[in-house]
């Protein structure tokens, strides 16, 4: 058939330019490093300078890792969200996962004050962020199944997910009252997101309930695609609604819960990658987009990273920023362009 | 109440003492109640009544989008709560009334879909899947539009595509809930048409709830009417004697002449 020769053209362009922007992005950086002693050093191991080596393996790569694991976790929750419930301006952080992730790490920097002349002074360290931010997002996780199961209409739980939003932002401004300037500053750094605070521990942990979350998301394909018809039609079709909703909910908060606890609240990725995706490719199915989506959103990530070095200088711009800044305008002018939205 | 001297054989769909309505907080509000009805497995049957008299909750209760209040529906001789909502599936498809949500799906696609309580768990489409998806699409004359996106299309053409979706669930009950609802009067016919003839050369028994009265009383083999106080069951002759059409609306407007069998307009 003609449609899946395109698609093949599709997902080898896709490939290649992942790779690419792989290899750029790990050459990129403060330190200025040739092309061909990277490729030394990850094919042989070997090079003229340790210290380039160091940076390479124990910084550049898990930063490169971790890119596409954001991107493409990130923009497949995006896509879930948005079939789910029908709503092409869903994306992974309506849910209120990121919202309980900010307020873990909130209570964590801003209430440190309190906590330690309670408790056991606490260190704010790359885990402890990560443990504060997985067990707020892990709690909103919970409320939300709840209300899932107590609520039949798909459209409520989005709602409670924005009010979830709204709750932590406000918890968030009285904590913020109460702290010091450098405490809020620090918890505006988190805010900034950021691709560089893992080291290959880390990596593992995220990466192994990454792959969890991926497996899921074969086993929601079918009810995916069959959402696309309503749920009474889905339900029609023989398709156990409540089942499929919770796999497609838990799948979402795992992949925003370990991606905001590692890296941060990354805005604008997990919204707009999806339509892209959807523009590019012009088919709803699943089986095509959700690959290609995540495809899509680690390549994007790997660009706005390799940006935010601000190459030949020494400065580093805040991820969240750049994702942004870069992504949507050309949001818009796809947009623009084609004159239509879709699920 | 469906009439006892008709002797009715291969009854494929059922419903006994069936009460209708929404859980309104601790109350439930009735819509209609004492609906024993009938079905005769390949015909071709009309559900009328008048506005809000509840056809659509009958529809959604009979297909299991929603709980009934009381009573029983049987599809083949068992309860329609013994059956999983996968076999449910094989055996009633749906054409709703509701818009489906806006998304870049072509009409194969939509219609493919109605293969899915076939399909192994990750969709793949077999080769028995695509003759009965090719044939549903010949059946339904849609073979023109097959790569075109569904939310391109007219009303009457995406009427056809959700005929093909349900045809392509091959099950053996298709209920379609006002089907020419947007249509004009020649497109209202051809759907009429078109579902006579799926009738008779497929043997599927077709529900649909209508308001063409006059339409379906040519062309339907039986009715289901609800009434204010009362739900009928049978043929037109049948409905006739219980001067059921009769009682379908207030008569200051329009009335139903039996010689003719159509409803007609007061002439004062």
């Amino acid at each position: 058939m003609n449609s899946k020769k395109t698609y093949t053209n599709y997902f080898i362009l896709l490939s290649v330019s992942l790779i690419f922007f792989g290899f750029i992005n790990i050459s990129l950086g403060s330190v200025s490093i040739p092309f061909n002693e990277i490729l030394t050093i990850i094919f042989d191991g070997e090079t003229s300078k340790k210290s380039w080596q160091t940076i390479i393996i124990n910084y550049r790569i898990p930063k490169a890792l971790t890119a596409i694991l954001v991107g493409s976790g990130l923009s497949i929750s995006g896509l879930l969200m948005q079939t789910l419930f029908r709503n092409p301006l869903a994306g992974p952080f309506v849910l209120g996962i990121s919202s309980g992730a900010s307020l873990g790490v909130a209570l964590l920097i801003l209430g440190s004050g309190f906590l330690s002349a309670v408790f056991i002074p606490i260190s704010i360290s790359n885990w402890s962020l990560a443990i504060a931010s997985s067990i707020g997002a892990f709690l909103v996780l919970i409320a939300v199944m709840i209300a899932a199961k107590k609520i039949k209409n798909t459209m409520s739980i989005l709602i409670i997910g924005l009010m979830f939003g709204s709750l932590t932002a406000a918890i968030i401004s009285i904590l913020s009252y109460f702290s010091t300037s450098e405490q809020i500053q620090q918890f505006q750094f988190w805010g900034f997101g950021s691709l560089g605070n893992l080291g290959w521990h880390e990596l593992l942990v995220f990466g192994s309930i990454y792959t969890i979350a991926i497996i899921g998301t074969f086993f929601v394909i079918k009810p995916l695609n069959s959402f696309l018809l309503g749920e009474n039609y889905a339900k029609s079709l023989g398709i156990n609604i409540q089942k499929s909703r919770n796999l497609i909910l838990i799948i979402t908060c795992l992949l925003t819960g370990v991606i905001t606890a590692f890296s941060g609240p990354i805005a604008f990725v997990g919204l707009a990658v999806p339509h892209i995706a959807k523009l590019i490719l012009t088919t709803s199915n699943h089986k095509i987009l959700l690959p290609a989506t995540a495809v899509l959103g680690a390549i994007i990530l790997l660009i706005c990273d390799s940006i935010a070095q601000l190459p030949t200088t020494e400065y580093t711009l805040p991820i969240n920023a750049i994702t942004s800044l870069f992504g949507a305008p050309i949001v818009i002018w796809l947009l623009v362009r084609k004159k239509k939205i879709y699920v | 109440m469906y009439n006892m001297n008709s002797p009715k054989k291969n009854i494929v769909l059922k419903t006994e003492n069936l009460v209708i309505g929404y859980h309104h907080k601790k109350r439930s509000n009735i819509v209609a109640k004492d609906i024993n009805v009938a079905i005769e497995k390949g015909t071709f049957v009309a559900l009328l009544g008048k506005n809000g008299i509840g056809k659509s909750t009958l529809l959604r209760t009979i297909s299991k989008v929603q709980e009934p209040l009381d009573g029983k529906i049987f599809i083949n001789q068992k309860k329609t709560t013994d059956y999983k909502d996968e076999e449910l599936a094989t055996l009633l498809g749906l054409v709703l009334t509701e818009r489906l949500p806006t998304s870049q799906l072509t009409v194969y696609e939509l219609v493919a879909l109605g293969r899915q309580p076939y399909t192994n768990w990750i969709d793949t489409l077999s080769e028995k899947d695509i003759t009965i998806i090719n044939e549903a699409i010949t059946l339904t004359e849609i073979e023109h539009l097959k790569d075109n996106r569904f939310h391109e299309l007219s009303d009457g053409q995406l009427q056809r595509v959700l005929i093909a979706r349900a045809l392509a669930q091959d099950t053996e009950i298709i209920i379609l809930d006002e089907p020419t609802a947007h249509l004009d009067i020649h497109h209202t016919f051809k759907i009429f048409a078109l579902l006579k003839n799926l009738v008779e050369t497929t043997k599927k028994t077709i529900i649909i709830s209508t308001h063409e009265v006059n339409l379906a009383i040519k062309l339907v083999d039986a009715f289901i009417l609800l009434a204010n106080d009362k739900v009928y069951n049978g043929n037109s002759e049948e409905l006739i004697l219980q001067n059921a059409f009769s009682s379908l609306f207030p008569k200051e407007l329009i009335s139903f002449n039996k010689e003719i069998k159509q409803f007609i307009i007061n002439n004062n």
